[in-house]
């Protein structure tokens, strides 16, 4: 204490080497913050959503030393490297989403993962990073805003990954694939009239569509609208859901003494349902912070992607930030009643899946876009 | 810097400045999101937290009822009759169960049911979350089953009510049902004494029904009152083995009997066959549940004389002394003729009893005042529930004076026309040998002496009494009542059964009512037996030796001094028929 007000230039001192040292790994400060805030508070959260299990809390912190070194890896590609890769990311992507496809056929089940043998893997969750990148890769050296031709071929790109996604069947995924290509279309530069057509067009689709889904899935939007109408089926998630939020109050019941999450009445809390007990446990403070962290790590996302130097980084750096943020958003809103329920996690917070290691792969190579921004543009 | 801004950009520059525009707006509709988060947030958190309060806490805090023990039935000195005996029922989460599968055969084993039929149960109530496996079991087989640490399979304490004389006080206490709550006799009219007041308390359950923690005691369970019946156990048992052996004897359909205590009233004995054991539910059918004593009336038939006479005597036109002319051993009332078996000539009207006079009785009975005829019966208890309180008792009939006619009355006389319970009946002779008080009748232990009302004059009781003694002497027809060392005064009855269409002439009830001991007497019992089928049919031989084993057991057994010096009276006859029936 006493070195620290009398010798300011140690602060300084070690400051300058942290941030040395965190530019030689091609990471960003204050990303790299904001995302190890958001995780802690996940953590913090998990040992209570579990049923104080220390197990799960050891897994999670586990698969997030994954994702943090699949994000230090991908930090030190080059990205014109990267760039190059897209296509050939995707062509794996869709090839192993077609044999998931074949062994579920044959397994007579719908499958949505590759049994590596040490490890389950989806090649869904690749696609939700390498349609992006195949996206911003096709945009790279065209004229923008992309004309017609350019946005057929996008479309084609986006929905064969998405079309198989969608048969597995995983429709959430599906929209959020969709959505993480259809974000980089729209950062290129789409005129207003091709937005109107496409959301004529979607609206279009969702008409027709609602014949092509499943009954459980027909229920879960139905339910939406009227979760009373089946209180103890499929409107119970939703239901608990509210009741969890609602009765945390402003300052919430106290960690580890939500009763609806600890007496089990909050379904899946653990993982889809994990922001109803941040809700019921910390209440409305709780969330709040959450969320101001998760604008701060978007904030930040976004302001690097602002700073690259070319297209491709540009859109694809783009993409990723604000898909964190969708997920965000589709999550929390699902939780607290605003949308229809749907399998997507909280990112970084609920436990399990492969989602973790996705996300912080793309910031991964988010950061490389943004300090390798000095090479880019030959 | 002006200037350079407004110049023309590069494609390169304008590129980056339409994404950054986007990223602005995109950043924008961002932070709305956020915010809609937020609002969502606060309307839940602030404008609907009350509610959602109410309904958190709906889901998880439970008022649980603490079952309450159900009070004892005891006999007058203290037997158990109906005891509440703990036991475990074993019961199911389906949704937790449906988990396990695989665990179904092992869970069958153990509580031996067969296992298709537990998974058929089981994925039936899927969308329940309770669900009875076995009620009742043994705590030791309960436990065993909870060993096996299923998921989902969960032990309830209850408690089973066990009668440990069986058959014996079946029909008088009726049972409970399985959630204990009386359904039939004693256990229905005492129901809100005996089943006390379940307690409550208020816990916090988990989603699957576990109970985590008792938060408070909301009331605490208050346990049924116990019970003392006036029945006299060794009585009743008494009563039930010859009641089982004289219809077992007589191939009779059924039959009953009923001893009351005539100082007060209190019912000793109640049994009827066929009977049941109330312990084993398998067996409780209405027909044979029914408390046949209290429920089931007949017509009485000469068993009824007695309180004809008692009004005749009661009227002042006749006394011990008045002798009717029956000669010629019939009598024709309107167009129908009545007749005696034999022509007794003039007899007084202990012959009258002691001979089963229906003449005698018809000239006797059309003498009187109707209204006083009617005011005596309805006096006896006649045509009127008792006061025992017992559930479904039968009020019987006795048609209103103002509708009698001549043949009626003289056919009521000798005890058609008007029907009865044997419980009535026993009333109305406890009534004739309490020397005219009637008391009230309950199936509770009275300690205290009781008044009772008076309803006849005691000379009149006193001088039918000494005439009802002449029924059971070798000239009357009740021989076969008598007990050694004890007089008796009572009455014989045989009634045809009515029919559809009239009266049948080959089935029969034999009936035989009284009281003991004669000179002050102390019991008073009826004995019914309908449809004797081994060829005796009178009251006097089937019903009658009934009363004399049963009244004559019960008064040795309550120590009551004999008042009939030995030797003074005539011995029984062997039953004649009995070892012919035995044989046939």
């Amino acid at each position: 204490m006493y070195d620290a007000i009398t010798d300011p230039s140690r602060t300084r001192r070690t400051v300058t080497a942290t941030a040395r040292m965190l530019a030689s790994l091609k990471l960003d400060g204050p990303l790299l913050l904001g995302l190890a805030l958001v995780a802690a508070y996940g953590l913090f959260v998990l040992y209570s959503a579990s049923g104080q299990d220390p197990a799960s809390v050891v897994r999670a912190t586990i698969r997030l030393g994954l994702g943090t070194l699949a994000m230090l890896a991908l930090a030190q590609v080059n990205p014109n490297f990267l760039r190059r890769l897209s296509p050939w990311v995707y062509v794996v992507g869709v090839v192993l989403l077609v044999v998931v496809e074949v062994i579920g056929y044959i397994g007579k089940g719908a499958q949505r993962w590759l049994d590596l043998g040490f490890v389950r893997f989806q090649p869904s969750e690749v696609m939700k990073i390498a349609v992006p990148m195949l996206c911003a890769w096709y945009l790279h050296e065209r004229p923008l805003p992309p004309d017609g031709r350019s946005l057929l071929a996008l479309a084609a790109i986006i929905l064969v990954p998405v079309g198989l996604v969608a048969a597995q069947p995983d429709l959430g995924t599906a929209l959020l694939i969709a959505m993480a290509g259809g974000l980089v279309v729209l950062l290129a530069g789409l005129q207003m009239r091709w937005i109107a057509g496409l959301a004529g067009l979607a609206a279009g689709t969702a008409w027709i569509g609602w014949g092509f889904l499943h009954d459980y899935q027909r229920k879960r939007v139905l339910t939406f609208f009227d979760p009373e109408q089946d209180p103890l089926g499929a409107g119970y998630h939703i239901i608990q859901s509210q009741i969890a939020i609602g009765s945390g109050g402003v300052f919430g019941k106290g960690w580890m003494n939500g009763s609806q999450a600890q007496l089990e009445f909050l379904p899946e809390r653990s993982t889809d349902f994990i922001f109803a007990v941040i809700g019921e446990e910390l209440g409305l403070l709780g969330l709040v912070i959450l969320l101001l962290l998760y604008l701060f790590v978007v904030a930040r996302a976004i302001y690097l992607a602002m700073q690259t130097q070319d297209t491709f980084a540009r859109l694809l750096a783009g993409s990723l930030a604000i898909t964190f943020f969708v997920y965000v958003f589709i999550n929390a809103g699902m939780v607290s009643g605003l949308l229809p329920v749907v399998g997507v996690p909280l990112p970084l917070v609920s436990y399990g899946g492969t989602s973790m290691v996705t996300l912080l792969a793309g910031f991964g190579i988010l950061m490389s876009l943004y300090s390798h921004r000095k090479l880019v543009g030959s | 810097m002006r200037d350079r801004r407004k110049a023309p950009r590069t494609a390169r520059e304008q590129q980056l400045r339409s994404f950054r525009l986007r990223a602005f707006v995109i950043l924008g509709m961002l932070g709305l999101a956020a915010l809609g988060l937020v609002w969502r947030a606060v309307e839940l958190q602030l404008v609907d937290h009350g509610f959602l309060v109410r309904q958190g806490d709906a889901r998880f805090s439970r008022v649980v009822e603490i079952p309450a023990h159900r009070g004892t039935i005891t006999d007058r000195h203290g037997e158990p009759l109906a005891v509440s005996t703990p036991v475990d029922s074993v019961f199911a989460n389906p949704k937790e169960l449906a988990l396990a599968t695989d665990q179904l055969p092992r869970l069958a084993r153990a509580l031996k049911r067969d296992r298709q039929e537990l998974t058929r149960r089981l994925t039936s109530s899927l969308d329940r979350e309770f669900l009875y496996l076995a009620r009742h079991i043994q705590p030791g087989e309960a436990q065993h089953v909870k060993s096996l640490g299923v998921p989902g399979v969960y032990l309830l304490r209850e408690y089973r009510r066990y009668y440990p004389a069986g058959e014996v006080t079946g029909h008088m206490l009726g049972f409970t049902s399985i959630d204990d709550e009386g359904q039939e006799g004693l256990e229905l009219a005492f129901d809100h004494w005996l089943a006390g007041e379940d307690g409550a308390k208020r816990v916090i359950q988990d989603r699957y029904g576990r109970v985590v923690q008792d938060v408070e005691s909301i009331r605490p369970s208050r346990p049924g009152g116990d019970l003392a019946l006036s029945i006299d156990l060794r009585i009743q048992y008494l009563a039930y083995r010859e009641l089982k052996g004289a219809i077992l004897r007589q191939r009779a359909r059924s039959g009953s009997v009923v001893v009351l205590d005539v100082t007060t009233g209190e019912v000793l004995a109640m049994v009827n066959q066929p009977a049941y054991n109330p312990n084993d539910r398998d067996q409780i059918k209405a027909r044979v549940y029914r408390n046949r004593a209290a429920t089931d009336i007949f017509e009485p038939g000469s068993s009824v004389k007695p309180f004809v006479v008692a009004a005749a005597l009661a009227s002042g036109r006749y006394d011990e002394h008045s002798v009717i002319d029956t000669s010629p051993g019939f009598y024709k009332v309107g167009i129908k003729i009545i007749e005696d078996k034999h022509d007794l000539g003039v007899i007084d009207l202990a012959t009258v009893l002691a001979r089963s006079s229906n003449v005698g009785m018809s000239m006797m009975a059309l003498k009187l005042d109707p209204e006083q005829l009617w005011r005596t019966l309805s006096g006896f208890g006649f045509g009127q529930v008792t006061t025992s309180g017992y559930p479904g008792e039968s009020a019987g009939l006795l048609t209103h004076y103002s509708h009698w006619r001549p043949i009626g009355i003289a056919t009521l006389s000798y005890g058609y026309g008007l029907s009865v319970t044997p419980l009535q009946l026993a009333h109305a002779y406890a009534t004739i040998g309490a020397l005219g008080f009637g008391r009230p009748i309950t199936f509770l232990r009275v300690d205290e002496p009781v008044e009772g009302q008076r309803t006849l004059d005691e000379r009149v009781c006193r001088t039918l009494i000494g005439m009802l003694e002449s029924v059971v002497t070798p000239a009357g027809t009740g021989l076969r009542a008598a007990i050694p060392g004890y007089r008796v005064a009572g009455k014989t009855g045989t009634a045809w059964k009515s029919t559809a269409g009239g009266y049948s002439t080959d089935r029969y009830m034999a009936v035989f009512g009284g009281v003991a001991p004669a000179s002050n007497p102390r019991l008073a019992a009826v004995v019914v037996i309908d449809e004797p089928g081994a060829g005796l049919y009178y009251g006097g031989d089937v019903a009658a030796p009934v009363f004399s084993a049963v009244v004559g057991g019960a008064l040795r057994l309550l120590a009551i001094a004999p008042d009939a010096p030995v030797g003074s009276q005539p011995l029984p006859p062997r039953p004649p028929a009995r070892q012919t029936v035995a044989l046939r």
